[in-house]
């Protein structure tokens, strides 16, 4: 069952006005549609300044849209308001990138993860406690923590900390914004497997943000694939892995170092490290992403694209399914798999 | 010549200052809040501890007055004015005989009092226009800031002659119209931390959780935002002093016979060439005064500010 859908989402940012006189916009989200299926993992990827933060926080309701819809489980969640807004609250949640930056450093771990438990009522005073022990517990900390201040904390333990606030209220969904990118590498796959095992007891949706394509390939379900604002492609994570089918995609992937995936296990070819890396030399993206408030006319990725044509700088390709006979029906946005 | 340890014995002190290095550790661990990290810069720092004990003393002058004044600072004896400090009067009497110790140990008390009441009231006042200023934006934060240019655009001073002129001297005047013109500062300063801090990912994730605008404006951003609020509020009152001895020495702050520095000084000014004890000895005290609280609050300010902290374990 769908359990997030968003439709033709923008939010423009105004900035400085130009020498003209007009109004700039930053267009950090620039029209995009994706849905999440219950107890999936939909993953948004994409280079930094892309847009992918302010997706998360649009889904969240921390930010108003400029235009277009997210529904979550069945209401539109712009008009939510007083118990429905609570209810929404409750059945979202937010993991967000710097865990130095998203603990209030004058509250203990017990201030923090009660805050949820008392404000939703959702058990008696004296079993609140009790309750924050369990939730330390399930995130793999110590119960004698509780007392602590973030400070005292290293990155990967305040992260878990994070996760488990973000798990006081039980939520459907939880929006991971980059969880993993400002830890140590050894510190990532711990988190990434406290996430994993979460998923599979809890039944958990998550909205993965991320820029690590490794990560990505191991967590998630679905792809999208986020350049300027825009999904360029949307995948199951086999066929984006297997074959991509976004020019940008593909550049992406090969400028990936590579680590092959096996089952669950990671595991390195350290033959093949060389030889694709050498590779990726080749095919890693020339140029800096365009900014977002001066966006390329037609395909806002054509100034960068190794395979522009024609078309390529004059027709804005949109989001669809391809009627390609190698991929047929995956969704892509570029003209040279949607005949313009 | 270098002693050389023999194997076990350097294995021993190794040991030991690990154990030992193992027991600081711990200890500092467990008093690792940020009142102890704040409390263990500001004891380095010799001249705020200076201005800190002269600003206990105060307040121990202040509390046990009735206890420590050696007479009643209102009794008046015919027999002795403007007697020079002496064995009987250490700093001397006044024109009307009164004992100038008493008189400006019962003015400290005043002084503070009026100091602190100010100070609170132009702080709660602050905070809060601060706080929805920064907090909401928008109409209401141009509104406010547009109100306080108009505040700071009037000279303090003879904003505070003005109104008294029409309400009248006396204590609580004197308080409430210091207190309502010197809170701009702090609103402006609690405006920036709330700009700043209102972006910041705790708070979104409290917004997530479902906290509401006053949990999260009281309980978050508001504890956060403390320092600077600390910092001007200690340094205020010393402004307070000097205006309410200011007031008072014009005669239209404390009004005699009750006792403050200000309205000490101005008999000093009268008998300024017969008694010098009547205008050292409160200037002196006006001075030290507004001395300790100015190091205590500059100390602070460093000992607040969280990018001089040195966080070694």
């Amino acid at each position: 069952m769908e359990l997030l859908n968003v439709n033709a989402l923008k939010k423009y940012f105004p900035v400085k006005k130009g020498f003209s006189g007009e109004q700039l916009w930053l267009k950090a989200v620039d029209g995009i549609d994706f849905s999440i299926e219950e107890d999936k993992v939909f993953a948004l990827v994409g280079e930094s300044g892309c847009g992918k933060s302010t997706v998360a926080r649009l889904v969240l309701k921390l930010t108003t849209p400029t235009s277009g819809k997210i529904v979550f489980a069945g209401k539109d969640i712009s008009e939510l308001k007083g118990d429905s807004l609570k209810t929404f609250r409750r059945s979202v949640q937010i993991v967000f990138q710097d865990p130095f930056a998203s603990l209030n450093p004058r509250k203990t771990v017990f201030d923090t993860l009660s805050e949820p438990l008392k404000i939703h009522r959702l058990i008696k005073k004296k079993n609140i406690k009790e309750a924050c022990i369990g939730l330390l517990k399930k995130v793999g900390l110590d119960p004698d923590v509780i007392r602590r201040y973030p400070h005292e904390f290293s990155g990967g333990q305040r992260q878990r900390i994070c996760i488990a606030r973000a798990l006081a209220v039980n939520p459907k969904l939880i929006v991971a914004d980059e969880p993993l990118s400002a830890l140590d590498v050894s510190i990532q796959a711990q988190i990434l497997n406290l996430l994993q095992d979460l998923r599979k007891e809890t039944k958990i949706t998550f909205l993965f943000i991320s820029h690590d394509l490794k990560v990505v390939h191991y967590f998630s379900d679905t792809v999208g694939v986020m350049y300027l604002g825009k999904i360029v492609e949307c995948a199951k994570t086999d066929d984006l892995f297997h074959k991509p089918l976004h020019p940008y995609t593909t550049i992406l992937l090969a400028a990936a170092p590579k680590i092959k995936i096996r089952g669950s296990e990671l595991e390195v070819k350290s033959g093949d490290v060389k030889l694709k890396t050498q590779n990726s030399k080749l095919k890693t993206v020339s140029g800096d992403v365009p900014s977002p408030i001066h966006v390329p006319p037609g395909c806002p990725f054509h100034p960068r694209c190794p395979k522009r044509f024609e078309p390529c700088d004059k027709i804005v390709p949109l989001l669809k399914q391809t009627l390609d006979p190698e991929a047929k029906g995956r969704l892509v946005s570029c003209h040279l798999w949607n005949p313009y | 010549m270098p002693t050389f340890l023999s194997h076990q014995e350097a294995e021993r002190r190794i040991e030991k200052i690990i154990a030992e290095v193992w027991k600081r550790n711990i200890k500092i661990m467990d008093n690792h809040t940020l009142t102890y990290l704040v409390w263990r810069r500001l004891r380095r720092n010799r001249l705020a501890m200076a201005g800190g004990v002269v600003v206990v003393l105060l307040f121990l002058i202040a509390l046990l007055a009735p206890l420590i004044s050696p007479y009643n600072p209102n009794d008046i004896d015919r027999k002795h004015i403007l007697e020079p400090p002496g064995l009987k009067h250490p700093l001397g009497t006044d024109d009307l005989g009164r004992d100038v110790l008493s008189r400006m140990i019962w003015g400290g008390r005043i002084s503070l009092a009026v100091g602190f009441m100010a100070v609170g009231i132009s702080s709660v006042i602050g905070m809060f226009l601060g706080s929805i200023s920064g907090y909401y934006g928008g109409w209401l934060d141009r509104v406010i800031m547009r109100f306080i240019d108009i505040m700071l655009s009037i000279p303090t001073f003879f904003l505070i002659l003005a109104v008294i002129a029409f309400i009248g001297p006396g204590i609580w005047n004197i308080m409430a119209v210091i207190g309502l013109t010197s809170w701009m500062g702090v609103s402006r300063l609690v405006r920036a931390e709330f700009l700043s801090l209102k972006e910041r990912e705790f708070v979104l994730a409290a917004k997530a959780v479902g906290a509401g605008d006053r949990r999260i404006i009281f309980n978050h951003i508001m504890i956060n935002s403390m320092a600077p609020v600390i910092v001007s509020a200690v340094l205020g009152v010393a402004g307070a002093v000097i205006l309410e001895s200011a007031l008072s020495f014009l005669g239209i702050g404390i009004l005699p016979p009750t006792a403050s520095w200000g309205n000490i000084l101005t008999l000093g000014k009268d008998n300024i060439e017969i008694a010098w004890w009547l205008s050292v000895f409160p200037g002196l005290a006006i001075l030290v005064t507004v001395m300790g609280y100015n190091l205590l609050g500059e100390g602070l300010r460093d000992a607040l500010d969280p990018r001089l902290w040195d966080v070694e374990i």
